[in-house]
Parts: C-alpha cells; structure tokens; sequence
C-alpha cells in the first residue's frame, strides 16, 4: 500500500514586499509541553483544559531576586505582597515564606491576610476605603497604616482616642515625578500642599504619630529616572515633615509598578529590550536615595528603611494559562482565527498585553496571521488580535504566558466558570492551588423564590 | 446535477477553474497569479487541492482524493477543502 502523507491544513500564504526588517520577519516556531521539567499534557488530562500553572520555584526566584538586588544596595530593606496582584493563599504563602509582608487595599484582603496566618504586624494596609471596623483591627494589630485621605485620618484619630493610646500611621502622597503619568487620586498630594497639610494635622494630634510616607506613582513603569525622582521627593518631603512636626520617618514606601516580562501592546520592542531589570530599577531608586538622605548621619538620624510593594514583576512570569483549540475558521480578510476554551474571561491581561503564545507540541505547517478568540458570544473575546502561528486543529493545546499577574483576581464568573489552577512544586509535584468551578460554584448564593421554582408553572402543550 | 455538491446536497461554490487555470504553480509549492502579479506560498495539501481544482475535480472527488494520498479522515478533509475553498475564492476572483 502506498504510503500516506501527512495532512497538515492548507494554507496559502501572500508574498508581502517590506515585511523584513532588522529584527527579522518572523518569530521562530517555538513549542513547550513542560514546566520546571513538569509535561502539562498529562495535567491537562487530570484536571482539564483551560488550566493555570504556577511555578513555586520561579516564584521563590523572582522573590529572592528582587531582595537581592535591594537588599545589596540599601540596609534596610521590605516587600509587601500585593496581594491584588494575586491573592491564591498558595501563592501568598509562597511569598511569605519568602519573608514578604502582605500589602492589602481592602478589608477583605485584610480579613485574608489574616486567615492566612499573617500577623496584623506584617500587613501593610493601603486602599482608598478601609471600614471603620477594619481600621480600629488593624489599629489594634499594629498593621502599617497608610493614610489615603482627611476623612481617613480624622476616622483613625477618633479611633485612636477610643482607644486610649497613640498609633503610628502613615501618609499616602502622589506627585508628578516628570516621567510618568501622575496618579493624582490616592493619597494626599505633594505640589499643592496638602501631604503637608496632612503632616502637620497628624503631628498636631496627640493620638497619631506620623512614622511612614507611602507613594505609588503607576504602573508598568519602563523608565527608572521615574522611580529615582519619586525617591528624591519622598526623601526631601520626609526631611521638611521631620522638621516641621517633630516625627521621624521609619519607612519610605515607593510602592509597586515594577513592569514584568510582558509585552505591553503598542510598543514595538519585545519585552527583552525594555523592561529594565531589578538591578536597573534597584540602582537607580538606591542612588537617588543614598544621595537624598546623605546628611541624615550627620544629624544622627538613622536611614529609612525601603518598603517595595512590587507585585506584577514576582508574580506574572510564575505562572501560565494552558487552553485547548475548540474551532477554526477563516476570517473574510483572509486571516486565520482560532477559538479557544479560555478568552478575555481568564486571561483579563489580554486587553493590554500582547501575551508570548506557544503550541504544546509542534504543528505542522506554514505559519500565517492568526486570532486567537475566547469562547465567550462577545465581540471583545481576543486573546491575540494577531499572531504567528502554525494551522491549528481542534484540540491542539496553547501555552500562553506570562499569565500570573492581576489574571486570578481580575478573572470573570461570566458565561463559563473558571478552571483549575495548579502549582507545580519545588520537588516536581503538582498541588491543585484552587479547584475547578461547578455549577453549585455559580448557583450556591442564589435563592430562588417559591412562586419562581418552576420555570414553567403552567403545562405547555407539547409541540 | 451539480457535480459540487457537499453530504448535506447544499452546493458548495468553488472557485472557478478559470480565475485558478491561469496560476502558475511549482511543485515547491510556489504559486504566481499573471493577473494581479502576486505570489504567495502553499503548503502540500493547498497544492494537492489547487492541482485538482485546476483539473476541475468535484468536491467529493478532491476529498476522496486527499484521503487515500495523506493520512486524514474523510470529514476533516471536508472541512478543510471547504475552508480553503472559500479563501481561494476570494483570493483570486
């Protein structure tokens, strides 16, 4: 009998003149079916497709090498979890063993800290709303407070007094460092005067003590000139408030907004050429610092210690979305479009990253221009608007990645549940970190009336 | 009878062999249209596709065809031909 040739789709591919430059014209057909030496498809089989995968070893990695890099330059040194960024309990404890703090902006992720096992003494507590009886707990636990606005501190100073005792808080600012985009609704702000203002109501009090100044000036910041500004005025207003209200700044708190390996959409350069690294952004937030503070010694006045909130860049590259091809389908414009069973749902980063997307196993075939589409019925379900790859058949698997950023807490319960996610650990086991849900997962808090139990309360005659 | 009929009788259109006869095909799978001065590249069973619509092949025929020559299933022969049907229609008109 004759022998068979292998079937791959066809595909016809445009010559198109200019699509070559310096950078080359084509990403190379990469494929990876395993993680931390760990072959996902057997992971797929056991706990189904979609299927988030953490690293445990990536993520102690990418921890012990951000506190290397500033711990190396500045005394002293802190990390508070984001836990926004990620708050799967495995994932924080994870970081906790690390030696990170919690860093928490609700009530709720207080409440979760807490039951994690985190002691009120390490949780950092930011937030635009913290409830009254979440402030009087954190009074009470000795969390580090950050002050976001008058109504916020006047409601701890009555707190306070409540209680009979002094509270160490501190002073959220914002600013424009001239290099970002300034964040102007939390805290309070600096070029007005009203973080002084602040500073010296609090020092005023008998009942609060200002010991921290707290800033965050954005998000997936790729300048570092940006980070060693926000160093300077932090510095300059902790020596204008020590010297106007008589306190003394332990802490100066530069919050998050390291940027990960991500490609950000809209910039042409790959991640690789412009993200800096930890060392790029620890030198030039510690240089600016060392500069600033450099007549504390004289003074005797000890150095503040450093707090980083960093959350996006520990996190996004420890973790991975696992999804199955479920269709195909060749748009009018001629370009390829697949369908997947996780979109926009699962991976909410896809709004603003173009995510790096890899086949499990290598496909055969020319690579063309493809969507990559969620199964959600909505228009706005893509994945990738457009990407390289081979003809795919239902049923292929796609690893997309980085993926452990802002994706298991911004996730969506709309239209499908949400899947497995999955830790593969340092030995090279696999602990399932959160469980598929079900349909109970949607329906458990519903209460469905009396007069509603029936969905057709009178008999329909049968067509 | 339309020979290009699809298992559900439904006439399936496929390009017409006239727009394909004109492509100058080689057997590395590199296609060139006279008319538009285009060119692209095909993959093995584009070619095999584009050969038998080029001879004026029928649906069926070109299914049965690709499926004794490459190791794929009837259906998922189908389903692709229709697909790439549909994309060489609206390439070369």
């Amino acid at each position: 009998m004759k022998q068979r040739t292998p079937w791959s789709k066809p595909v016809l591919t445009p010559h198109r003149p200019g699509g070559m430059n310096k950078f080359g014209a084509l990403r190379p057909q990469l494929h990876q079916s395993e993680l931390d030496g760990v072959a996902i498809p057997p992971l797929l089989e056991q706990y189904g497709s979609p299927l988030f995968i953490v690293s445990e070893k990536r993520l102690r990695e990418n921890a012990r090498h951000l506190r290397r890099a500033f711990s190396t330059r500045w005394p002293k040194v802190r990390h508070g979890w984001s836990y926004k960024t990620n708050y799967l309990g495995a994932i924080c404890n994870v970081l906790h063993q690390e030696g990170s703090w919690a860093e928490v902006v609700s009530e709720l992720e207080y409440r979760k800290a807490r039951a994690l096992g985190v002691p009120g003494s390490r949780i950092i507590f930011n937030g635009p709303w913290k409830p009254a009886a979440a402030l009087e707990q954190a009074l009470l636990e000795g969390a580090a407070l950050h002050l976001d606005h008058l109504d916020e501190l006047f409601a701890v100073e009555q707190i306070a007094q409540r209680l009979g005792r002094q509270v160490p808080v501190g002073l959220r600012m914002n600013f424009d460092t001239g290099h970002t985009e300034p964040w102007s609704r939390f805290g309070f702000n600096y070029e007005s005067g009203a973080a002084m203002d602040a500073a010296r109501r609090i020092g005023a009090s008998q009942w609060l003590q200002l010991t921290g100044l707290h800033s965050h000036i954005g998000t997936f910041i790729l300048d570092v000139r940006a980070y060693a500004q926000q160093a300077r005025i932090m510095a300059e207003f902790m020596e204008a408030a020590e010297r106007e209200t008589g306190c003394r700044i332990e802490y100066l708190d530069i919050g998050g907004g390291f940027a990960s390996r991500n490609s950000l959409q809209g910039l042409y350069l790959p991640p690789d050429q412009t993200v800096p690294s930890f060392e790029q952004y620890a030198e030039a937030i510690v240089t600016a610092l060392a500069e600033a503070t450099r007549g504390r010694a004289a003074l005797g006045k000890p150095v503040p210690a450093l707090v980083l909130e960093t959350g996006r860049a520990l996190v996004d590259d420890a973790e991975v979305l696992v999804t199955r091809v479920v269709g195909g389908k060749r748009l009018p414009d001629g370009r390829r479009a697949a369908i997947l069973d996780a979109g926009v749902n699962l991976l909410f980063t896809a709004y603003w990253y173009n995510h790096d997307v890899r086949p499990l196993q290598p496909v055969e075939g020319l690579a063309e221009e493809t969507v990559l589409y969620g199964p959600l019925c909505m228009n706005i379900d893509t994945v990738r608007a457009s990407v390289m790859l081979p003809p795919l058949n239902v049923g292929d698997a796609l690893l997309i990645s980085p993926a452990g950023a802002y994706n298991n807490t911004q996730w969506m319960q709309f239209i499908q549940s949400r899947p497995a996610v999955v830790m593969v650990m340092q030995d090279g086991s696999i602990e399932p970190i959160r469980l598929a849900e079900t349909l109970q997962t949607l329906t458990e808090l519903e209460r469905v009336p009396d007069a509603l139990h029936a969905p057709f309360p009178n008999p329909t005659p049968s067509r | 009878m339309d020979n290009n009929q699809d298992k559900q009788g439904r006439a399936l259109e496929l390009p017409k062999p006239e727009h394909l006869m004109r492509l100058a095909l080689s057997d590395s799978g590199f296609v060139f249209d006279p008319v538009t001065g285009n060119s692209f590249s095909v993959n093995g069973s584009g070619l095999a596709i584009l050969r038998r619509l080029q001879q004026g092949t029928d649906l069926p025929g070109i299914v049965a065809s690709l499926s004794e020559e490459f190791e794929v299933d009837i259906l998922a022969a189908e389903r692709d031909v229709i697909e790439f049907a549909n994309l060489l229609r609206n390439t070369f008109r």
